[in-house]
């Protein structure tokens, strides 16, 4: 994983920068021994005793997603492919979020279930629960530690710091006030990181902005006059065809890889199981829709800005690496030619913040599905509640020292892309667990065969569909430049899960109905999907359904004034 | 026990920025940090705008103050 090239960045920072950052860390640790007063309880822990505001679950549902690899990853897509990137932030969020709440969440929220695998084996039993658990685990644990490594990679190149010892500070950061406050700390971390991550972007985009001469600015600036525009994007799908390129967005990245991602990843949905209401959880993630919606304002268009003034940028931009910096190089770039000591400390923060939250967010669902899910239903169970917070604090233990080692791994590859590959296939795995949930959810007759077979059978499918195309394996039976494999991959799974989980269901046996309440939708009641709008659920402006269309509308508009 | 109020620390945290980020931007910004920050002392703009949020914040947890009007059940454990 080449995050960061071999150009010089070494940031300026001077004494009041780090004292900032060091103010950031004290205020974070202080969360977590403050957080743990709350604790009594394994559901406390692991799930904040289902009480938080939907704000702030909103926020940190948004956050837990602002890692740095993101920041890093999508002003780099700004830098390259310009205003084509919008679409990761709209059409590959904001429809599958509102769907979540509105959709998904009553079944979420409304059955109690602690996590979504436990949802997984109420519907389906214990094979494709078990599929879904182990595999959830093993990916958290590896992206906690590609997270980290990369975390080290940059305090390495911006402040010169080692990476064995940035990669046991944060681990040991992380690891204090995940297992003091469990996942209230957590959450509260992410929603105090989401606004030093505003904090740190905004300044660097205004005083960007007046460089370039605003707006106008950019667009007199831009030569390829087509990365002013959202649509057909056909240089970030890889599609030359401009109809194929908008098709294959629309359902490639805005139907199967959004709705996988967003609706399945416990990561996400954690938060908003934690919400204290059903219509707190409902709004959870359409809170955080709007946010998402707005943020490409400080994300992508600094890096666009970024290629018109960073000399080195620029240069790359023509074609010519002789300087060695990279796409995933313009914050940095960035921070270090605008952004004088003080404001400077923060940008700081706000990327360290990030990464750490990021970690945080992995080793806090890692513990939820471990505890619950492995070690309660398959290792020991029936034991006292005070037994099951202490595995949970011993599985945050035990999640940070192996994301530690899987960093010294992946930096002893010398950084190597397998780590990457490994993202890049779980992301796949997304796909086929969102066709078997939808399925499941709305089709009482689909069995428990038919839900691990199908999971299965989709699964194959992606890794398949990425094996023959992508080009270092050496078998390069399809030729897909850009993110096209990824979305043919994600939607061939889809389909064949549906196919085989269809044709599975038919010879073998259902579920009865009995066992099915809360979990399909024509066998739950329409009250128990409601939500009340009472005491601190009420008023029109609380509502799921109007702020959801709110966002949807939001977005299109958006969508028209860059088209 | 309940969980504190995260506004109260938000408000905390910007508040101390935006305060640092003021004295710096009035007291000690150089020529060279403006000329940085294409004149803009954004030090200064951006402690200004730390404080307003800070404030906003503790206005909000003062006024609104958590729980007070929560009348509902705690959850029942599975």
């Amino acid at each position: 994983m080449s995050i960061l090239a071999e150009a010089d960045l070494r940031l300026d920072a001077g004494p009041i920068d780090y004292a900032l950052l060091l103010i950031y860390f004290v205020v974070v640790l202080g969360i977590g021994v403050m957080a743990r007063r709350s604790v009594s309880s394994s559901l406390d822990f692991l799930l904040s005793g289902r009480s938080l505001p939907a704000w702030v679950t909103g926020l940190a549902f948004i956050s837990a997603n602002l890692g740095a690899l993101e920041l890093m990853g999508m002003t780099a897509n700004g830098a390259q492919y310009g205003m084509a990137t919008v679409h990761y932030y709209w059409i590959g969020a904001i429809p599958a979020m509102v769907f979540l709440g509105l959709v998904m969440m009553p079944f979420y929220y409304g059955s109690k279930v602690r996590s979504v695998p436990e949802f997984m084996r109420r519907r389906f039993g214990k094979p494709a629960h078990l599929v879904n658990a182990i595999s959830f685990a093993v990916a958290q644990i590896l992206i906690a530690g590609i997270n980290l490594f990369a975390l080290a990679v940059i305090i390495d190149a911006l402040l010169g710091w080692p990476l064995p010892v940035s990669i046991c500070v944060a681990a040991l950061v992380v690891l204090a006030y995940t297992t003091l406050g469990g996942l209230s700390a957590a959450i509260y971390n992410e929603v105090l990181q989401f606004f030093v991550i505003v904090a740190a972007l905004a300044p660097l985009t205004i005083v960007g902005l007046i460089k370039v001469g605003g707006w106008q600015g950019i667009v007199e600036k831009v030569t390829d006059k087509e990365q002013l525009s959202a649509w057909p994007a056909t240089e970030l799908t890889g599609i030359e065809h401009p109809v194929w390129s908008v098709i294959g967005l629309v359902f490639g990245l805005g139907f199967v890889l959004s709705f996988g991602y967003w609706t399945t990843n416990f990561a996400e949905v954690q938060r908003a199981m934690s919400a204290k209401s059903m219509s707190a959880a409902k709004r959870t993630p359409i809170i955080g829709a709007y946010p998402k919606a707005l943020i490409p304002a400080i994300i992508i268009i600094p890096g666009i800005i970024a290629a018109l003034i960073v000399p080195e940028m620029a240069q790359l931009k023509a074609g010519d690496t002789s300087s060695g910096v990279a796409y995933n190089d313009v914050l940095p770039l960035l921070m270090r030619d605008l952004l004088p000591n003080g404001i400077l400390g923060i940008a700081i923060t706000g990327l360290l913040a990030s990464f750490m939250a990021g970690v945080a967010a992995n080793v806090s669902s890692f513990n939820t599905v471990f505890t619950y899910d492995l070690w309660q239903d398959y290792i020991k169970k029936d034991r006292p509640d005070e037994y099951y917070l202490r595995v949970g604090r011993l599985a945050t233990v035990g999640a940070c020292v192996l994301a530690i080692g899987t960093a010294f791994i992946a930096a002893s590859l010398g950084g190597s892309n397998i780590m990457d590959y490994i993202q890049a296939l779980f992301s796949f795995f997304n796909a086929p667990l969102f066709a078997t949930f939808i399925l499941g959810m709305f089709w009482k007759r689909m069995t428990p065969t038919a839900g691990w077979v199908g999971l299965l059978a989709g699964t194959f499918t992606a890794i398949f569909i990425y094996a023959i195309s992508e080009p270092s394996f050496g078998i390069e039976l399809l030729e897909l430049p850009g993110q096209g494999a990824s979305f043919l991959g994600a939607g061939l799974a889809f389909v064949v899960d549906i196919v085989v989980s269809f044709a599975v269901s038919l010879v073998t046996r259902p579920k009865p109905d009995s066992e099915l309440g809360g979990l399909v939708y024509s066998l739950t009641p329409k009250e128990d999907r409601a939500h009340s709008t009472t005491g601190d659920d009420a008023g029109w402006y609380r509502s799921p359904a109007l702020l959801g269309g709110g966002v949807l509308a939001l977005t299109t508009v958006l969508y028209f004034i860059f088209a | 026990m309940r969980l504190f109020d995260l506004r109260l620390i938000i408000a905390f945290l910007f508040g101390v920025y935006g305060v640092v980020l003021v004295v710096i931007g009035f007291g000690f910004t150089t020529d060279e940090d403006l000329k940085k920050a294409e004149g803009v002392n954004i030090n200064l703009w951006a402690g200004i705008a730390m404080v307003v949020l800070a404030a906003v914040f503790a206005a909000w947890a003062t006024l609104r103050p958590q729980f007070a009007d929560t009348d509902k059940e705690p959850l029942k454990e599975l």
